[in-house]
């Protein structure tokens, strides 16, 4: 635990210290919650799932600040390697599942922390959150979403040997796995043969259950969400141990 | 005085290159001992595998009476290592990169405390320990380096080109830092280094490595009184011809190497003037003379044949026609 601990906690030093980082990775879901939000909110209507738009837009951007953040706090065990510090924690007495587990539930942290600024910034732009259990829920599926993909990163990571590779994975896998997820648009508006993908992108039921959380509608059932997520999370977690035990330097 | 380190014919292939040939050595506790030899002579990977970073090929080796291979976490529990590449968190202060080995080394709190304030004190770091690595120079971070290495207290410490890229000042006084350390604190030091000075005058002992092989190994004054005595350096384009002339029963050895004839002897001072006679005698140009007392770098060209420099640089090797006669 205390080898966990010390991972994760480096991982908050430098967070707090990246100040750019911090407006940077809060500024792409902003400028889409209000961009997206009060462009189309007069225009688009969205049956049975509230009133206006930019309700329904906010619990998806929550769910993309935590997945791109997540993602990246992954990913950098890449610089952790290049710029060597990555040998430090190897030649310790810690095993790698320890030093995967710290740093999964740090880059986890720093997503929730991302999502919950979204979420603050929010309650500006029209979100009333229905309740403290309603609050509790999302974070909870916000913190499910930053494990999976911190996890998700570091397996990507663990087969990489430097960043060139970043953006590929960002356009044709993050992207996508935003796109698809519901966090713009009702997964039920897509057309029939694209729909079913959907219901195969693991962010959707994140989505789904935050936005149970803030809004208490939602199109698939928070349990069902639940299920999804957090086994998803499990094998992300699972996987991406198993990767970073193979990792040389 | 007991064995810090037993290895027995230690291999490493990656594919078809073995960097790491049979090698087997012992290092006793409280020694300087040092892997001398150019650049991709297996030095790194000598280390990787004693530190654990890097599985043997074959061949068996212990560290502290624990086996490299079974008992990963015992020899990790009492080696330190100083990368030959920075390792540092440069985003985090001097005392949090220190504090973070602490914690990954489970000291306690109190004692992590009280060592990192002595640490940095030894190392001259006290006074920039809030400041960010960033700002540090190549020396700070060399130094911040070692106290981290040490923090965990280990009785095995290696480092890897220690003083590498360092101005020549900072160097001497890291020099005298680890001879100072490994006196005090009796803890072994196993570094490895092409500087031929840095080898000469911090070893006790000395292991010369070429192509995963070591070619030699002992203290650096048997190495070089090894050789045959004090050199004599002639420059002459007749080169070939000296060679064969000179035959005295006084020289040990003699070399060509380039254009020049290197002559290995006892009391080389005395001898000078009789060379320069035979030279005279038989019409050789002499461009240049040269008496020197033998330094590792001689010892590393009479057992390979080439200056460590130059291994750094294959073309150039290939280039190079070099002759190598031995008289004995």
């Amino acid at each position: 635990m205390d080898i966990i601990y010390t991972i994760w906690l480096r991982n908050m030093i430098r967070y707090m210290r990246s100040k750019s980082r911090i407006i940077g990775s809060i500024s792409m879901p902003l400028f889409f919650l209000l961009f997206l939000g009060f462009g189309l909110n007069s225009v688009v209507n969205i049956p049975r799932l509230g009133e206006n738009y930019i309700q329904f837009l906010i619990p998806g951007m929550v769910a993309m600040s935590v997945l791109f953040t997540s993602v990246f706090s992954g990913i950098q065990i890449i610089w952790d390697k290049q710029f060597g510090f990555l040998k430090e924690t190897l030649v310790a007495p810690v095993t790698r599942l320890e030093i995967m587990l710290g740093q999964t539930f740090g880059g986890a942290t720093t997503a929730v922390i991302q999502g919950i600024m979204i979420m603050v910034i929010s309650l500006f732009v029209g979100l009333k959150v229905q309740s403290v259990l309603g609050f509790l829920i999302a974070l909870g599926f916000m913190v499910l979403i930053g494990i999976s993909f911190t996890a998700f990163g570091i397996a990507i990571a663990s087969r990489m040997e430097d960043m060139t590779g970043f953006q590929l994975i960002m356009n044709f896998v993050i992207f996508p796995i935003f796109g698809l997820s519901g966090a713009l648009f009702p997964i039920s508006s897509l057309p029939s043969w694209l729909s079913p993908v959907t219901m195969f992108d693991p962010l959707t039921y994140g989505v789904e259950g935050i936005r149970y959380g803030l809004t208490g509608t939602s199109q698939i059932s928070p349990i069902m969400s639940l299920l999804v997520i957090g086994g998803f999370a499990c094998a992300m977690t699972v996987i991406g141990t198993f990767l970073f035990r193979k990792i040389s330097i | 005085m007991t064995t810090a380190i037993v290895v027995q014919d230690l291999t490493k292939k990656f594919n078809e290159l073995v960097a790491v040939n049979h090698i087997s050595f012992e290092i006793q506790q409280g020694e300087i001992f040092g892997f001398l030899g150019p650049n991709g002579a297996g030095k790194t990977t000598t280390l990787s595998m004693l530190a654990t970073m890097q599985q043997p090929t074959s061949g068996f080796a212990t560290v502290q009476g624990k086996d490299i291979e079974k008992d990963q976490d015992g020899v990790r529990k009492a080696i330190g290592i100083v990368f030959q590449d920075q390792s540092l968190d440069e985003e985090l202060t001097a005392a949090e990169n220190m504090d973070f080995h602490g914690r990954l080394y489970r000291i306690p709190p109190e004692i992590r405390k009280q060592r990192i304030d002595e640490l940095l004190r030894l190392v001259e770091l006290h006074e920039r320990k809030n400041d960010i690595v960033k700002t540090f120079s190549g020396g700070m971070r060399r130094r911040l380096e070692i106290a981290r290495g040490l923090l965990h207290h280990p009785s095995v410490l290696f480092l890897d080109e220690p003083t590498l890229g360092l101005d020549p000042q900072t160097r001497n006084h890291l020099w005298q830092y680890i001879a100072t350390l490994s006196k005090e604190k009796n803890i072994s030091i196993i570094l490895t280094t092409h500087y031929m000075e840095e080898a000469d005058r911090l070893c006790d002992r000395i292991a010369i490595i070429d192509h995963g092989t070591i070619i030699a190994l002992d203290t650096p004054d048997n190495l070089k009184n090894g050789i045959g005595g004090d050199i004599i350096t002639i420059t002459t384009p007749e080169f070939e011809k000296a060679s064969k002339i000179l035959t005295e029963p006084w020289i040990n050895r003699l070399e060509i190497y380039n254009d020049e004839v290197r002559i290995s002897l006892q009391n080389a001072e005395q001898h000078i003037s009789e060379i320069i006679t035979i030279l005279n005698k038989h019409q050789i140009t002499i461009t240049s003379v040269s008496i020197h007392k033998p330094t590792l770098e001689d010892v590393f060209l009479s057992y390979t044949g080439k200056k460590i420099r130059e291994e750094e640089s294959d073309k150039k090797e290939m280039m190079r026609r070099h002759l190598r006669m031995r008289r004995h």
